[in-house]
Protein backbone atom coordinates (compact mmCIF):
# COMPACT_ATOMS: atom_id res chain seq x y z
CA UNK A 1 0.00 0.00 0.00
CA UNK A 2 0.94 3.72 -0.69
CA UNK A 3 3.39 4.77 2.51
CA UNK A 4 2.96 8.03 3.97
CA UNK A 5 5.37 10.64 4.60
CA UNK A 6 6.31 11.57 8.39
CA UNK A 7 4.15 14.19 8.60
CA UNK A 8 1.57 12.63 7.28
CA UNK A 9 0.54 10.40 9.96
CA UNK A 10 -2.28 10.71 12.34
CA UNK A 11 -1.59 11.36 15.70
CA UNK A 12 -2.52 7.81 17.64
CA UNK A 13 -2.83 5.88 14.85
CA UNK A 14 -5.37 3.05 14.72
CA UNK A 15 -5.94 0.37 11.67
CA UNK A 16 -8.51 -1.32 10.96
CA UNK A 17 -8.58 -5.45 10.08
CA UNK A 18 -11.67 -5.67 8.66
CA UNK A 19 -13.76 -3.84 5.80
CA UNK A 20 -17.09 -3.33 7.16
CA UNK A 21 -18.36 -5.03 10.89
CA UNK A 22 -17.61 -9.08 11.73
CA UNK A 23 -20.25 -10.73 13.57
CA UNK A 24 -18.72 -13.35 14.89
CA UNK A 25 -14.91 -13.05 14.75
CA UNK A 26 -13.97 -16.34 16.46
CA UNK A 27 -16.17 -18.65 14.27
CA UNK A 28 -15.44 -16.76 10.75
CA UNK A 29 -12.36 -18.71 9.06
CA UNK A 30 -9.36 -16.50 7.05
CA UNK A 31 -10.92 -17.41 4.09
CA UNK A 32 -14.52 -15.99 4.69
CA UNK A 33 -12.69 -12.68 6.18
CA UNK A 34 -12.55 -9.78 4.14
CA UNK A 35 -9.27 -8.33 5.49
CA UNK A 36 -8.38 -4.80 4.85
CA UNK A 37 -4.47 -4.10 3.33
CA UNK A 38 -3.86 -3.02 7.32
CA UNK A 39 -3.62 -6.56 8.17
CA UNK A 40 -0.15 -8.42 7.97
CA UNK A 41 -2.96 -11.37 6.54
CA UNK A 42 -2.40 -9.89 3.19
CA UNK A 43 1.40 -9.66 3.43
CA UNK A 44 4.08 -12.19 2.72
CA UNK A 45 7.45 -12.83 4.60
CA UNK A 46 7.73 -15.93 2.08
CA UNK A 47 11.66 -13.93 1.06
CA UNK A 48 12.47 -14.71 4.84
CA UNK A 49 12.62 -18.08 4.21
CA UNK A 50 15.97 -20.38 2.41
CA UNK A 51 14.26 -23.44 3.39
CA UNK A 52 10.72 -24.81 3.26
CA UNK A 53 8.34 -27.22 4.72
CA UNK A 54 6.69 -30.25 2.08
CA UNK A 55 3.89 -31.77 3.36
CA UNK A 56 3.17 -35.36 2.44
CA UNK A 57 -0.21 -36.44 3.56
CA UNK A 58 0.56 -39.95 3.02
CA UNK A 59 2.04 -40.34 5.95
CA UNK A 60 -0.13 -37.74 8.08
CA UNK A 61 -2.23 -38.69 11.15
CA UNK A 62 -3.72 -35.10 11.85
CA UNK A 63 -2.39 -35.40 15.56
CA UNK A 64 -2.19 -31.16 14.99
CA UNK A 65 0.87 -30.63 16.77
CA UNK A 66 2.35 -28.82 14.08
CA UNK A 67 -1.04 -26.43 13.56
CA UNK A 68 -0.62 -25.50 17.39
CA UNK A 69 3.04 -25.12 17.66
CA UNK A 70 3.28 -23.34 14.23
CA UNK A 71 4.58 -19.78 15.50
CA UNK A 72 3.04 -18.10 11.94
CA UNK A 73 -0.40 -19.74 11.89
CA UNK A 74 0.98 -21.45 8.61
CA UNK A 75 -0.12 -24.84 8.93
CA UNK A 76 -3.91 -25.09 7.31
CA UNK A 77 -6.18 -27.25 9.29
CA UNK A 78 -9.40 -27.39 8.28
CA UNK A 79 -12.23 -29.53 9.71
CA UNK A 80 -9.77 -31.30 11.95
CA UNK A 81 -7.57 -32.38 8.90
CA UNK A 82 -4.22 -31.01 7.92
CA UNK A 83 -4.64 -29.41 4.61
CA UNK A 84 -1.73 -27.33 3.20
CA UNK A 85 0.95 -24.87 4.57
CA UNK A 86 0.44 -21.28 3.90
CA UNK A 87 3.60 -20.26 1.89
CA UNK A 88 2.98 -16.61 1.90
CA UNK A 89 3.16 -16.77 6.08
CA UNK A 90 5.60 -19.70 6.79
CA UNK A 91 8.90 -18.52 7.86
CA UNK A 92 11.10 -22.14 7.10
CA UNK A 93 11.87 -22.50 10.70
CA UNK A 94 11.49 -26.09 11.38
CA UNK A 95 9.14 -26.24 13.96
CA UNK A 96 6.39 -27.92 12.41
CA UNK A 97 8.73 -30.88 11.22
CA UNK A 98 10.29 -31.45 14.55
CA UNK A 99 7.12 -32.06 16.22
CA UNK A 100 5.86 -34.20 13.51
CA UNK A 101 5.52 -37.37 15.02
CA UNK A 102 5.14 -40.02 12.50
CA UNK A 103 7.47 -42.36 11.04
CA UNK A 104 8.57 -41.33 8.47
CA UNK A 105 7.70 -37.75 8.97
CA UNK A 106 4.88 -36.34 6.77
CA UNK A 107 6.88 -32.79 7.12
CA UNK A 108 10.34 -32.66 5.79
CA UNK A 109 12.60 -29.06 4.98
CA UNK A 110 13.67 -28.35 1.88
CA UNK A 111 15.68 -25.74 -0.29
CA UNK A 112 13.53 -22.91 -0.90
CA UNK A 113 13.54 -24.54 -4.90
CA UNK A 114 12.94 -27.95 -4.47
CA UNK A 115 10.10 -29.17 -6.55
CA UNK A 116 7.02 -30.17 -4.23
CA UNK A 117 6.35 -33.34 -6.73
CA UNK A 118 9.76 -34.41 -6.81
CA UNK A 119 10.19 -34.56 -3.15
CA UNK A 120 7.27 -36.71 -2.50
CA UNK A 121 7.80 -39.08 -4.95
CA UNK A 122 11.40 -39.71 -3.30
CA UNK A 123 9.97 -39.54 0.33
CA UNK A 124 12.34 -40.89 2.74
CA UNK A 125 11.03 -44.85 4.06
CA UNK A 126 10.34 -45.60 7.48
CA UNK A 127 13.35 -45.37 9.68
CA UNK A 128 13.53 -48.70 11.22
CA UNK A 129 15.81 -48.10 14.03
CA UNK A 130 13.22 -45.48 15.17
CA UNK A 131 10.43 -47.44 15.01
CA UNK B 1 -21.00 -15.75 24.08
CA UNK B 2 -19.39 -16.71 27.31
CA UNK B 3 -19.80 -20.28 27.99
CA UNK B 4 -16.00 -21.99 27.83
CA UNK B 5 -14.93 -23.12 24.91
CA UNK B 6 -15.27 -27.23 24.43
CA UNK B 7 -11.79 -28.26 23.63
CA UNK B 8 -11.12 -32.13 24.75
CA UNK B 9 -8.02 -32.74 22.69
CA UNK B 10 -5.91 -31.09 19.51
CA UNK B 11 -8.45 -32.35 17.12
CA UNK B 12 -11.09 -29.99 18.53
CA UNK B 13 -8.66 -27.20 19.42
CA UNK B 14 -7.46 -27.06 15.29
CA UNK B 15 -10.68 -25.97 14.67
CA UNK B 16 -10.26 -22.75 16.59
CA UNK B 17 -9.93 -19.99 13.72
CA UNK B 18 -6.90 -17.93 14.64
CA UNK B 19 -7.27 -13.72 15.73
CA UNK B 20 -4.09 -13.68 15.42
CA UNK B 21 -1.50 -13.20 11.98
CA UNK B 22 1.41 -14.55 10.25
CA UNK B 23 3.93 -11.62 8.57
CA UNK B 24 4.59 -10.69 11.47
CA UNK B 25 8.23 -9.49 12.17
CA UNK B 26 8.94 -12.21 15.36
CA UNK B 27 11.76 -14.45 14.80
CA UNK B 28 11.32 -17.62 12.71
CA UNK B 29 10.49 -20.05 15.96
CA UNK B 30 9.61 -16.86 18.29
CA UNK B 31 7.84 -18.04 21.02
CA UNK B 32 5.54 -15.31 21.94
CA UNK B 33 3.62 -16.28 18.81
CA UNK B 34 2.91 -19.53 20.23
CA UNK B 35 1.73 -18.55 23.03
CA UNK B 36 -0.12 -15.65 21.93
CA UNK B 37 -2.15 -18.14 19.65
CA UNK B 38 -2.84 -20.21 22.68
CA UNK B 39 -4.19 -17.77 24.72
CA UNK B 40 -6.21 -16.17 21.64
CA UNK B 41 -7.71 -19.66 20.53
CA UNK B 42 -8.45 -20.55 24.18
CA UNK B 43 -11.79 -18.78 23.76
CA UNK B 44 -14.41 -18.00 21.36
CA UNK B 45 -15.56 -14.48 23.44
CA UNK B 46 -14.49 -11.24 22.12
CA UNK B 47 -11.20 -9.93 22.72
CA UNK B 48 -9.48 -6.58 24.19
CA UNK B 49 -5.81 -6.72 24.22
CA UNK B 50 -2.79 -4.62 24.95
CA UNK B 51 0.76 -4.93 24.54
CA UNK B 52 3.41 -2.98 26.55
CA UNK B 53 6.43 -2.53 24.64
CA UNK B 54 8.97 -5.06 23.23
CA UNK B 55 9.00 -7.78 20.44
CA UNK B 56 5.68 -8.77 20.14
CA UNK B 57 4.42 -5.34 20.03
CA UNK B 58 6.95 -4.01 17.82
CA UNK B 59 6.77 -6.91 15.48
CA UNK B 60 3.09 -7.05 15.14
CA UNK B 61 2.22 -3.46 14.44
CA UNK B 62 4.33 -2.45 12.13
CA UNK B 63 2.70 0.57 10.58
CA UNK B 64 0.60 0.13 7.94
CA UNK B 65 0.18 -3.09 9.38
CA UNK B 66 -1.44 -4.58 12.71
CA UNK B 67 -1.35 -8.58 13.44
CA UNK B 68 -4.50 -8.61 15.35
CA UNK B 69 -7.89 -9.43 14.70
CA UNK B 70 -9.09 -8.34 17.40
CA UNK B 71 -9.48 -4.64 19.57
CA UNK B 72 -5.51 -3.94 20.59
CA UNK B 73 -4.11 -0.97 21.97
CA UNK B 74 -0.32 0.21 22.32
CA UNK B 75 0.76 2.97 25.03
CA UNK B 76 3.92 2.19 26.01
CA UNK B 77 6.24 0.03 27.79
CA UNK B 78 5.33 0.37 31.42
CA UNK B 79 1.49 0.38 30.94
CA UNK B 80 -0.46 -2.61 29.22
CA UNK B 81 -1.34 -3.38 32.24
CA UNK B 82 -3.53 0.19 33.11
CA UNK B 83 -4.43 0.29 29.60
CA UNK B 84 -6.67 -2.85 29.56
CA UNK B 85 -7.54 -2.15 33.15
CA UNK B 86 -8.92 1.48 32.11
CA UNK B 87 -10.66 0.02 29.05
CA UNK B 88 -11.95 -2.97 31.26
CA UNK B 89 -13.13 -0.16 33.48
CA UNK B 90 -14.88 1.88 31.43
CA UNK B 91 -16.71 -1.03 29.87
CA UNK B 92 -18.00 -1.66 33.68
CA UNK B 93 -19.32 1.91 33.54
CA UNK B 94 -20.39 1.48 30.45
CA UNK B 95 -22.60 -1.33 31.22
CA UNK B 96 -23.76 0.04 34.57
CA UNK B 97 -24.93 3.04 32.42
CA UNK B 98 -26.82 1.09 29.79
CA UNK B 99 -25.04 2.50 27.29
CA UNK B 100 -23.45 -1.02 25.55
CA UNK B 101 -25.30 -1.82 22.35
CA UNK B 102 -24.06 -5.30 22.76
CA UNK B 103 -24.39 -5.48 26.36
CA UNK B 104 -23.93 -9.68 26.79
CA UNK B 105 -20.75 -10.25 24.12
CA UNK B 106 -18.74 -10.55 27.70
CA UNK B 107 -15.27 -9.54 26.27
CA UNK B 108 -12.35 -10.82 28.17
CA UNK B 109 -9.44 -8.30 28.52
CA UNK B 110 -6.46 -9.69 28.52
CA UNK B 111 -2.50 -7.30 28.85
CA UNK B 112 0.82 -8.87 27.16
CA UNK B 113 4.05 -7.85 28.26
CA UNK B 114 7.92 -9.50 28.47
CA UNK B 115 9.54 -10.20 31.34
CA UNK B 116 11.18 -6.35 31.47
CA UNK B 117 7.95 -4.86 30.89
CA UNK B 118 6.45 -6.94 33.86
CA UNK B 119 9.43 -8.17 35.88
CA UNK B 120 11.37 -4.35 36.10
CA UNK B 121 9.58 -1.58 34.05
CA UNK B 122 5.67 -2.32 34.44
CA UNK B 123 6.30 -3.45 37.83
CA UNK B 124 4.39 -1.10 40.01
CA UNK B 125 1.57 -0.62 37.54
CA UNK B 126 0.66 -4.63 37.40
CA UNK B 127 0.90 -4.87 40.99
CA UNK B 128 -1.87 -1.60 41.19
CA UNK B 129 -3.73 -3.85 39.19
CA UNK B 130 -3.95 -6.57 40.53
CA UNK B 131 -4.60 -5.29 43.89
CA UNK B 132 -7.36 -3.21 42.71
CA UNK B 133 -8.35 -7.06 41.22
CA UNK B 134 -9.87 -6.01 37.99
CA UNK B 135 -11.03 -8.13 35.88
CA UNK B 136 -8.34 -8.71 33.53
CA UNK B 137 -5.53 -10.99 32.88
CA UNK B 138 -1.91 -10.61 32.62
CA UNK B 139 0.52 -12.43 30.64
CA UNK B 140 4.22 -12.36 30.92
CA UNK B 141 6.04 -13.68 27.67
CA UNK B 142 9.25 -14.67 30.15
CA UNK B 143 12.67 -15.15 27.56
CA UNK B 144 14.57 -13.92 30.84
CA UNK B 145 16.51 -11.04 28.76
CA UNK B 146 15.07 -7.40 26.90
CA UNK B 147 14.84 -9.11 23.69
CA UNK B 148 14.13 -6.57 21.41
CA UNK B 149 16.87 -4.00 22.39
CA UNK B 150 19.10 -6.72 21.98
CA UNK B 151 19.41 -8.49 25.12
CA UNK B 152 20.36 -6.63 28.14
CA UNK B 153 19.66 -8.57 31.52
CA UNK B 154 15.98 -7.75 33.45
CA UNK B 155 15.34 -8.78 37.03
CA UNK B 156 13.89 -12.00 35.19
CA UNK B 157 17.48 -13.13 33.42
CA UNK B 158 18.90 -16.44 35.59
CA UNK B 159 21.88 -16.77 37.22
CA UNK B 160 25.02 -17.34 34.59
CA UNK B 161 23.42 -16.77 32.04
CA UNK B 162 25.78 -14.06 29.28
CA UNK B 163 23.32 -11.21 28.56
CA UNK B 164 24.81 -8.03 27.01
CA UNK B 165 24.85 -6.45 29.96
CA UNK B 166 25.81 -8.87 31.90
CA UNK B 167 28.10 -10.70 29.69
CA UNK B 168 30.37 -14.03 30.19
CA UNK B 169 33.99 -13.36 29.69
CA UNK B 170 37.10 -14.54 31.56
CA UNK B 171 36.34 -12.22 34.57
CA UNK B 172 32.21 -12.89 35.00
CA UNK B 173 30.56 -15.84 34.47
CA UNK B 174 27.64 -13.23 33.37
CA UNK B 175 24.39 -12.73 35.09
CA UNK B 176 24.82 -12.86 39.29
CA UNK B 177 21.62 -12.25 40.41
CA UNK B 178 18.85 -14.59 40.90
CA UNK B 179 15.69 -14.63 38.65
CA UNK B 180 13.19 -13.15 40.72
CA UNK B 181 10.05 -14.87 41.99
CA UNK B 182 7.24 -12.83 40.23
CA UNK B 183 4.71 -15.58 40.57
CA UNK B 184 5.59 -15.85 44.02
CA UNK B 185 4.96 -11.81 43.98
CA UNK B 186 2.01 -11.79 42.38
CA UNK B 187 0.30 -14.86 44.36
CA UNK B 188 1.82 -12.43 47.47
CA UNK B 189 -1.50 -10.00 46.55
CA UNK B 190 -4.01 -12.88 47.04
CA UNK B 191 -5.53 -12.17 43.77
CA UNK B 192 -8.10 -14.85 42.09
CA UNK B 193 -5.42 -16.58 39.86
CA UNK B 194 -1.99 -16.86 38.98
CA UNK B 195 -0.40 -20.01 36.94
CA UNK B 196 3.12 -20.27 35.12
CA UNK B 197 2.68 -21.90 31.98
CA UNK B 198 4.68 -23.20 29.00
CA UNK B 199 3.31 -23.65 25.55
CA UNK B 200 4.71 -27.17 25.01
CA UNK B 201 2.35 -28.39 27.89
CA UNK B 202 -0.59 -26.88 25.51
CA UNK B 203 -3.29 -28.68 27.64
CA UNK B 204 -2.31 -27.53 30.32
CA UNK B 205 -1.90 -24.37 29.35
CA UNK B 206 -5.07 -24.30 28.22
CA UNK B 207 -7.17 -24.99 30.74
CA UNK B 208 -5.29 -22.67 33.08
CA UNK B 209 -5.93 -19.76 30.16
CA UNK B 210 -9.25 -21.25 30.63
CA UNK B 211 -10.21 -20.95 34.26
CA UNK B 212 -8.32 -17.42 34.15
CA UNK B 213 -11.35 -16.15 31.44
CA UNK B 214 -13.99 -17.56 33.97
CA UNK B 215 -12.69 -15.96 36.94
CA UNK B 216 -13.76 -12.33 38.50
CA UNK B 217 -11.04 -10.61 38.98
CA UNK B 218 -7.18 -10.25 38.54
CA UNK B 219 -5.67 -13.34 37.13
CA UNK B 220 -1.39 -13.28 36.54
CA UNK B 221 0.12 -15.43 33.89
CA UNK B 222 3.86 -16.50 33.58
CA UNK B 223 4.28 -18.08 30.40
CA UNK B 224 8.12 -19.17 29.41
CA UNK B 225 9.33 -17.70 26.21
CA UNK B 226 12.28 -19.29 24.48
CA UNK B 227 13.84 -16.93 22.32
CA UNK B 228 15.85 -18.40 19.37
CA UNK B 229 18.13 -15.04 18.98
CA UNK B 230 19.15 -14.45 22.66
CA UNK B 231 18.61 -17.95 24.04
CA UNK B 232 21.43 -19.04 20.91
CA UNK B 233 19.82 -22.04 20.00
CA UNK B 234 18.70 -23.06 16.76
CA UNK B 235 14.88 -21.69 15.53
CA UNK B 236 13.50 -25.35 14.59
CA UNK B 237 14.30 -26.28 18.27
CA UNK B 238 11.70 -24.07 20.38
CA UNK B 239 9.26 -26.67 21.45
CA UNK B 240 12.70 -29.16 22.16
CA UNK B 241 14.17 -26.64 24.42
CA UNK B 242 10.41 -25.70 25.94
CA UNK B 243 10.59 -29.40 27.07
CA UNK B 244 13.91 -28.91 28.68
CA UNK B 245 12.14 -26.35 30.33
CA UNK B 246 9.59 -28.20 32.04
CA UNK B 247 10.74 -31.54 32.08
CA UNK B 248 14.25 -30.04 34.60
CA UNK B 249 11.84 -28.21 36.58
CA UNK B 250 13.56 -25.23 36.00
CA UNK B 251 9.79 -24.00 34.96
CA UNK B 252 7.74 -25.76 37.11
CA UNK B 253 3.88 -25.49 35.95
CA UNK B 254 1.77 -24.93 39.15
CA UNK B 255 -0.91 -22.45 39.75
CA UNK B 256 -2.16 -20.53 43.40
CA UNK B 257 -5.66 -19.66 43.95
CA UNK B 258 -6.51 -16.90 46.37
CA UNK B 259 -2.40 -16.63 46.89
CA UNK B 260 -2.81 -19.54 49.23
CA UNK B 261 -4.08 -22.91 47.45
CA UNK B 262 -1.00 -24.07 45.17
CA UNK B 263 -1.51 -26.87 42.82
CA UNK B 264 1.31 -28.43 40.69
CA UNK B 265 -0.22 -29.58 37.44
CA UNK B 266 2.47 -31.24 35.34
CA UNK B 267 4.95 -33.80 37.67
CA UNK B 268 7.30 -34.83 34.36
CA UNK B 269 7.77 -38.68 34.68
CA UNK B 270 10.96 -38.53 33.78
CA UNK B 271 12.73 -35.57 35.44
CA UNK B 272 15.54 -34.13 33.03
CA UNK B 273 19.05 -33.36 34.95
CA UNK B 274 19.45 -29.35 34.72
CA UNK B 275 22.88 -29.56 32.78
CA UNK B 276 20.82 -30.71 29.46
CA UNK B 277 18.89 -27.62 29.70
CA UNK B 278 22.03 -25.40 30.05
CA UNK B 279 23.83 -27.42 27.34
CA UNK B 280 21.45 -26.59 24.79
CA UNK B 281 21.54 -23.11 24.97
CA UNK B 282 24.05 -20.67 24.26
CA UNK B 283 23.52 -18.19 26.76
CA UNK B 284 25.63 -20.83 28.83
CA UNK B 285 27.61 -22.45 26.81
CA UNK B 286 30.45 -20.98 29.08
CA UNK B 287 29.15 -22.65 32.14
CA UNK B 288 30.83 -25.86 30.63
CA UNK B 289 33.80 -24.32 31.16
CA UNK B 290 36.26 -26.19 34.22
CA UNK B 291 36.61 -22.55 36.64
CA UNK B 292 32.62 -22.21 36.12
CA UNK B 293 31.37 -25.97 35.99
CA UNK B 294 30.20 -25.48 39.92
CA UNK B 295 27.65 -23.12 39.27
CA UNK B 296 25.84 -26.06 37.08
CA UNK B 297 25.67 -27.83 40.66
CA UNK B 298 24.27 -24.65 41.92
CA UNK B 299 21.62 -24.02 39.04
CA UNK B 300 20.60 -27.70 40.18
CA UNK B 301 20.47 -27.58 44.07
CA UNK B 302 18.21 -24.31 43.50
CA UNK B 303 15.83 -26.03 41.34
CA UNK B 304 15.62 -28.92 43.62
CA UNK B 305 14.84 -26.59 46.14
CA UNK B 306 12.22 -24.61 44.74
CA UNK B 307 10.50 -27.96 43.57
CA UNK B 308 10.35 -29.02 47.19
CA UNK B 309 9.34 -25.32 48.65
CA UNK B 310 6.14 -25.80 45.79
CA UNK B 311 5.69 -29.13 47.44
CA UNK B 312 5.32 -28.33 50.72
CA UNK B 313 3.10 -25.30 50.07
CA UNK B 314 1.10 -27.26 47.77
CA UNK B 315 1.13 -30.01 50.89
CA UNK B 316 0.13 -27.38 53.34
CA UNK B 317 -2.80 -25.72 51.69
CA UNK B 318 -2.14 -22.55 53.62
C1 LIG C 1 10.19 3.48 28.98
C2 LIG C 1 10.97 2.75 27.93
N1 LIG C 1 12.23 2.33 28.19
C3 LIG C 1 12.93 1.65 27.27
C4 LIG C 1 12.37 1.37 26.05
C5 LIG C 1 13.20 0.61 25.01
N2 LIG C 1 12.73 -0.77 24.84
C6 LIG C 1 11.87 -1.13 23.87
S1 LIG C 1 11.56 -2.76 23.80
C7 LIG C 1 12.63 -3.05 25.08
C8 LIG C 1 12.89 -4.44 25.56
C9 LIG C 1 11.68 -5.21 25.96
O1 LIG C 1 12.03 -6.31 26.73
P1 LIG C 1 10.92 -7.26 27.31
O2 LIG C 1 9.87 -6.49 28.01
O3 LIG C 1 11.56 -8.35 28.07
O4 LIG C 1 10.22 -7.88 26.00
P2 LIG C 1 10.90 -8.82 24.89
O5 LIG C 1 11.35 -7.90 23.79
O6 LIG C 1 12.02 -9.55 25.52
O7 LIG C 1 9.80 -9.70 24.46
C10 LIG C 1 13.20 -1.85 25.53
C11 LIG C 1 14.20 -1.74 26.62
C12 LIG C 1 11.06 1.83 25.79
N3 LIG C 1 10.44 1.57 24.63
N4 LIG C 1 10.37 2.52 26.74
S1 LIG D 1 8.41 -24.05 8.98
FE1 LIG D 1 7.80 -22.89 10.81
S2 LIG D 1 6.52 -21.24 10.00
FE2 LIG D 1 6.67 -22.76 8.36
S3 LIG D 1 4.87 -24.05 8.65
FE3 LIG D 1 6.57 -25.03 9.75
S4 LIG D 1 6.35 -24.28 11.86
FE4 LIG D 1 5.14 -22.92 10.54
S1 LIG E 1 2.48 -33.15 12.98
FE1 LIG E 1 2.76 -34.54 11.25
S2 LIG E 1 1.25 -36.17 11.55
FE2 LIG E 1 0.65 -34.47 12.90
S3 LIG E 1 -0.82 -33.29 11.65
FE3 LIG E 1 1.21 -32.38 11.32
S4 LIG E 1 2.00 -33.39 9.48
FE4 LIG E 1 0.28 -34.63 10.25
S1 LIG F 1 14.43 -11.78 19.64
FE1 LIG F 1 13.52 -13.54 20.71
S2 LIG F 1 11.57 -12.83 21.56
FE2 LIG F 1 12.26 -11.33 20.02
S3 LIG F 1 11.22 -11.95 18.12
FE3 LIG F 1 13.24 -12.92 18.13
S4 LIG F 1 12.93 -14.95 19.07
FE4 LIG F 1 11.13 -13.69 19.54
MG1 LIG G 1 11.97 -10.31 27.47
Amino acid sequence: MAKKGWDEFEIGAMLRTFNGEIENIAGTRQEDRSYTENSSYTASVADWRLIKPIFNKDYCIDCQFCWIYCPDVSIISRDKKLIGIDMDHCKGCGICVEVCPTNPKSLLMFPEQADEEVEIASWPKKDEKEA
Amino acid sequence: MSEIKQIKNLKDFSTSADRFEGANLLCPGCAHSIIVREVLNATNNDLVLAASTGCLEVCTAVYPYTSWDASWIHIGFENSSTAIAGAETMYKALKTKGRLKQPDRNPKFVAFGGDGASYDIGFQWISGCMERNHDMMYVVLDNEVYANTGGQRSSSTPIGSSATTSPAGSISYGEKQNKKDMMGIMAAHHIPYAAQVAPNKWKDMVKKIQRGFATEGAVFINAVSPCTTEWKFDPKDTMMITDLATDSLVFPLYEVIDGREFNITYRPKNVVPVEEYLAAQGRFKHLFKDEYKYLIKEWQERVDAQWAYLQRREEAKV
